[in-house]
């Protein structure tokens, strides 16, 4: 199993994470059963893809690829509710805002044949997409709800000058945005500079040309601004009325409401 | 005493188990001001929120010029009843902007000059940052941005209790003088009795979501009034 023995060698990176949970413990940062958790399941379900992958591929199979995108993006708005836990409804919201955001960008790629219809290009764009679209998600969705615990007082004072509720939420959906598109910006305009993205880089090692691997990677890049974008701006306008009555009123208990 | 601008009848609220407002029957007659008063925890503030429908009491009703509000659309509701927090939130990047803010809203025409004017204020610091401003200087902005939408009544909670002394004087002498020059209807809630005999015009206590009893000012404060502020005092 040489293919098996390539994977263990990675594990020896292990060292890094180890230095990540020392320092967790040190500063009492209480994410070392985070971190052990994330180490397991990023092992265990990358080795799993990859076999899937490797299915895939071997099927050239469009219908396979699609399902498997739905179940990625399943997982992801699972994953986004479970961190936005006491938004209601958090698992439809980050459905609909990946799901959309997925099939808009994909789509647009496929249309315009800027990439081949083929399980190669379409599975891993397709997990990128979902992956950032995902924590755009997450992010969106905790930073309204803590913004919105934690402004009451504002959001109520507007409300009571009669604004509605989405004129009252304006400020905190404004930087829930800011906050969830700002690093994928900031990412996109160092690229190259600070640093090489991931897809590139393996590209590059994997021995292809270089400025085929640039040409795949602005694309990534933009597809990637579109589509958190597309999730963030989905996600911020579903779910802030989660936390109002249709009356316009803030609901008291903004986490027991289902 | 006038007409009734406000009339709450068997008002109550819960949140879960919890009940907040428990049969409340209250009248505040037109033009003048009512004050709230109650030890912590009688729903004082919870009443004044079901008034303008900030929170949607689970019985009873609550009556502006005899109508329903619940038949009301609660943003005109809000816009007609005016509320003044505690804390004095101001948005937008200018006090001109703090106190537009509602009126712009509802695509009202006001002018924050004369506002600023009205609460007391010098027009000089419409340009200023509202957080450049004492607490009781943006407290009488929040009062003119209440007023630029031109309510018919408006709801106090305890606005000066952030305040120091001489503020708190200033925004009594405010409220005194936009009910003598408005005629404006106002429900003030206060945990400070010495404060009421400055301002109100009639006493409403309330207890454990309740409401207790209402007196005129002069009965409050005579041998009437002797049992429930002894009350008072006792819980506060």
């Amino acid at each position: 199993m040489a293919g098996l023995q390539t994977v263990l060698s990675a594990l020896l990176t292990l060292g890094l994470v180890a230095v990540a949970v020392a320092l967790s413990l040190y500063e009492r940062l209480d994410l070392e059963k985070d971190i052990g958790v994330a180490v397991v399941r990023s092992f265990v379900q990358l080795a799993a893809i990859g076999y899937v992958i490797d299915f895939i591929f071997g099927l050239e199979n469009l219908g396979a690829v699609a399902v498997l995108l739905g179940g990625m993006v399943l997982f992801a708005a699972w994953t986004s509710a479970r961190r936005a836990a006491d938004v209601p409804r958090a698992f439809s919201v980050a459905a609909v805002a990946v799901g959309v955001a997925a099939v808009a960008t994909l789509g647009l790629l496929l249309t315009l044949r800027i990439v081949p219809p083929t399980a190669r290009y379409l599975i891993p764009l397709g997990g990128m997409v979902i992956g950032n679209s995902m924590n755009a998600a997450s992010l969106t969705m905790t930073r309204i709800r803590d913004d919105v615990a934690e402004q009451r007082l504002k959001v109520e004072a507007a409300l009571a000058l009669g604004a509605t509720s989405r004129q009252a939420v304006a400020p905190i959906l404004r930087t829930a945005l800011q906050r969830a598109l700002i690093p994928l910006i900031d990412a996109t305009k160092t690229t190259g500079i600070i640093f090489l993205p991931g897809a590139m880089v393996g590209m590059i090692i994997a021995g292809a040309d270089p400025l085929e691997a640039v040409r795949l990677q602005i694309v990534v890049l933009y597809m990637l601004l579109g589509s958190v974008s597309i999730a963030a701006i989905l996600v911020g306008t579903l779910s802030y009325r989660s936390f109002f009555t249709p009356r316009h009123q803030l609901r008291t208990m903004p986490q027991n409401k289902s | 005493m006038g007409s009734l601008k406000i009339e709450v009848s068997g008002l109550g609220y819960a949140v879960g188990e919890a009940e907040i407002l428990k049969a409340v029957y209250a009248g505040m007659p037109e033009g003048e001001i009512t004050a709230v008063v109650g030890p912590s925890g009688a729903g004082k503030s919870t009443l004044l929120r079901a008034i303008n429908r900030l929170i949607e009491p689970s019985s009873g009703e609550v009556y502006l010029d005899g109508e329903p509000t619940r038949s009301l659309d609660p943003l005109e509701l809000r816009r007609r009843v005016g509320m003044v927090f505690q804390i004095p939130a101001l948005f937008g990047g200018s006090v001109e902007e703090a106190v537009l803010y509602g009126a712009r809203l509802s695509g009202k025409d006001a002018d924050p000059r004369r506002l600023l004017g009205m609460v007391g204020l010098d027009a000089s610091l419409a340009e200023r940052e509202p957080g450049s401003l004492s607490v009781g200087q943006q407290q009488r902005v929040s009062v003119a941005r209440a007023l630029a939408l031109e309510p018919e009544a408006l709801l106090l909670d305890e606005p000066t209790s952030a305040l120091d002394e001489a503020a708190r004087r200033h925004v009594e002498e405010l409220v005194r003088d936009l009910n003598a020059r408005l005629g404006l209807t106002m429900v003030f809630v206060s945990h400070d009795l010495s404060q009421v005999e400055r301002i109100a015009d009639r006493v409403m206590l309330m207890a454990e979501g309740k409401s207790v009893g209402e007196w005129s000012r002069e009965d409050f404060f005579s041998a009437a009034g002797e049992r429930a502020r002894r009350f008072i005092a006792g819980r506060l």
